[in-house]
């Protein structure tokens, strides 16, 4: 049987993903765009992809999308929950993890993830932003921060800020009357990182946590919320370098097991 | 009654009775009788007996967010100074007494409240909010939380001692008495209605169902209005026997293919049913069990019988009574997944939901998927997440069904 390209898109609420791999296991090319749904992002994304494998979206057996852009992305093949590409993602990056906590832009979910790499059971945040990907943006915002020096303040924390409010809005106050009082920024991002980890754990505690674990999504990226996460639960937490793909990446495995001739 | 009129499918029945109780309401009101707002869940059997005609705020309100209006009446209260964290039929209840008028649906202002908490006891503050803003008698019928499984004698005399004074207090504020053989009639008659509906709703064990499940939540309108009435009753029959004759013929009233069975648990989301609705069904998803229709049933012999059936309403019922009644439902009814709307108006129904799904998945082994939303103000949905949590539901769904079928 031929070598079979299958392309994964994750259109997330800030950004867009695309992974290509070849005959479901070999990453051929990976593009990240800073857009989201009902932007160019999406078509970025795909472009940026098909140059880097040299391809032409003719020549890929196919295109599954995900994310919650994934019902206006035209042209795919298949169309998949993000919940489900996030474990194949995840099992495939990180193989034998059974349970994921992916943080993205606008929710955070918790997935147990069978020995087979498929989703077994989720759990969503309910209610707001607050936990998110959106959440450390906007605190990151108030610092005059960008959302990636996140981690490396955390680094050099000594102490840990509190933070307790559910709401993004009020904590946002919370942290400027704390930069009002002269804090250590530092321990002030330690802070906001622990204030994140808490609400992850809290929704890991209510599905149960099966080791290995593991973290997909852009909040991944930040050291300094794994770090956090970690301590809060008391267990390891693998982090793939391409954790921030995990949903393309899975949408692209589950192109190749559909269209490979076994499909289980 | 000509041939035509005999034909008239039930739901239709239906509807036309539910517009003519309310009708009634308006007719009586105009005639100078007193008429009553009243509980959901309060024993219709007095007033129905001593043909005092009532209307109820909470149909109102359901009514009012599924025509578009949840969020404009809802502003309104919030205008007026009640919190958006309270229940939003409240709120369009508060709303609409301050305006004195809506037009998705009015009623007509009460001469008396009747109030019963074994559907919400935040309600009692609602009702003594409303007594107060509308200077009428607020008459209360205080169902005490069931905490064990059955209803004892000591409940079921609390219970009747306030049936009896509600009575003396309905004859004094209206002038009217009651008739005891007449109630009997009435208690009888809402048997029969209570049974049919029982009866058309448990059809959603057959495979396929044969209807479509969210027909539940517009045909219970009547199970909660009129069912002391013999139309209700014999509209209920109609329906069932309908449902039974579509069974026995492998046929359903939902549009596509049942691929996936569920329970759908909580209030519906009236403001957003049609998306709520749309996307299960493009999905081949049916709603087959449902604790909220079979709700509006009460199943009793004598009327110290009556007390305990009204206080066996699930939202007034200890958590292990509560959790059975799903899981039976749901075992009962062949559900492939559960589906828990987490409804900011109710605190009551959702305070448990995280437990009781955690619950109801580990005693079935169905995938179960919770939403936010609310009963009647849009503004607690989210089209987006909603339909993502639904999309991964599927696929656990469709996951079970392919290595059920060994494949």
């Amino acid at each position: 049987m031929a070598e079979a390209l299958t392309l994964g898109i994750d259109v997330g609420s800030t950004t867009s993903k695309c992974v290509i791999l070849r005959d479901g296991t070999e990453l051929l090319a990976s593009s990240l765009i800073p857009a989201g749904t009902g932007t160019s992002g999406p078509g970025r994304a795909l472009a940026a992809a098909l140059e880097e494998a040299g391809v032409q979206r003719g020549q890929l057996a196919a295109v599954t999308a995900t994310g919650y852009g994934r019902n206006s992305f035209d042209g795919a093949d298949f169309v998949v929950s993000e919940l489900s590409c996030h474990a194949a993602g995840a099992a495939a990056l990180m193989p034998g993890v059974r349970t994921v906590v992916d943080i993205g832009g606008q929710d955070a979910k918790v997935l147990h993830v069978n020995p087979a790499g498929k989703l077994e059971r989720f759990l969503m945040n309910d209610k707001c932003a607050a936990g998110t990907g959106r959440f450390l943006e906007v605190m990151a915002r108030v610092l005059e921060l960008d959302v990636s020096e996140l981690a490396e303040m955390d680094e050099k924390a000594t102490g840990n800020v509190t933070i307790s409010s559910t709401c993004t809005v009020f904590a946002e106050s919370e942290v400027i009357s704390q930069l009002a009082k002269n804090v250590d920024l530092h321990d002030l991002v330690a802070g906001i990182h622990a204030s994140v980890a808490v609400r992850a754990a809290g929704l890991m505690r209510r599905l149960g946590i099966t080791e290995p674990v593991g973290m997909t999504g852009g909040v991944a990226r930040n050291a300094g919320v794994v770090r956090a996460l970690e301590k809060e639960l008391g267990v390891c937490i693998a982090v793939s370098p391409l954790s921030q793909l995990a949903g393309a990446y899975g949408a692209a495995v589950y192109g190749w097991n559909k269209t490979r001739r076994d499909p289980n | 009654m000509t041939e035509s009129e005999e034909k008239k499918p039930a739901k239709i029945v239906l509807r036309e009775l539910q517009d003519r109780i309310a009708q009634d309401a308006w007719d009586a009101k105009r005639r100078g009788e007193k008429v009553g707002w009243c509980a959901s869940n309060f024993p219709q059997e007095i007033t129905t007996a001593m043909g005092i005609p009532v209307v109820y705020p909470e149909n109102m309100g359901a009514a009012v967010g599924a025509k578009g209006g949840g969020q404009r009446m809802c502003e309104h209260a919030e205008g007026m100074g009640y919190s958006n964290d309270l229940c939003s039929y409240s709120r369009i209840n508060f709303a609409y007494t301050d305006l004195k008028r809506c037009e998705e649906l009015e009623i007509p202002f009460p001469d008396f409240l009747l109030c019963c908490n074994n559907i919400c006891n935040c309600m009692i503050k609602w009702y003594e909010n409303l007594a107060l803003a509308l200077d009428v008698p607020l008459i209360l019928i205080d169902i005490p939380h069931l905490d064990a499984v059955t209803c004892d004698a000591d409940r079921v005399k609390y219970i009747r001692a306030q049936f009896d004074d509600c009575i003396a207090q309905l004859e004094a504020i209206t002038g009217k008495k009651m008739d005891y053989d007449r109630l009997k009639e009435v208690m009888d008659v809402s048997q029969r209605s209570s049974r049919a509906w029982l009866r058309a709703v448990g059809y959603m064990s057959a495979e396929p169902s044969p209807f479509s499940g969210f027909d539940i939540f517009n045909n219970m309108a009547v199970a909660c209005v009129g069912r002391g009435t013999v139309e209700a009753a014999e509209a209920f029959e109609q329906l069932a026997d309908e449902y039974e004759a579509l069974a026995k013929d492998g046929k359903s009233t939902f549009k596509g293919e049942e691929k996936y069975r569920i329970l759908f648990e909580g209030i519906a989301c009236w403001s957003n049913l049609k998306f709520t609705y749309k996307t299960l069904q493009s999905r081949g998803i049916n709603l087959t069990a449902s604790i909220y229709g079979p709700a509006f049933s009460f199943l009793y012999g004598s009327l110290d019988e009556l007390m305990a059936a009204y206080s066996y309403v699930p939202n007034s019922n200890c958590f292990e009574r509560e959790l059975q009644l799903r899981v039976d439902d749901a075992i009962r009814n062949k559900v492939d997944g559960a589906i828990f709307h987490m409804n900011r108006s109710c605190k009551h129904w959702s305070g448990n939901l995280y437990e009781m799904e955690r619950q109801f998945r580990e005693k079935t082994g169905v995938p179960t998927v919770a939403f936010d939303g609310d009963q009647s103000d849009p503004r607690c949905f989210s089209e987006a997440q909603y339909e993502t949590r639904i999309d991964a539901l599927v696929e656990l769904m469709e996951e079970n069904k392919r290595k059920e079928g060994g494949a």
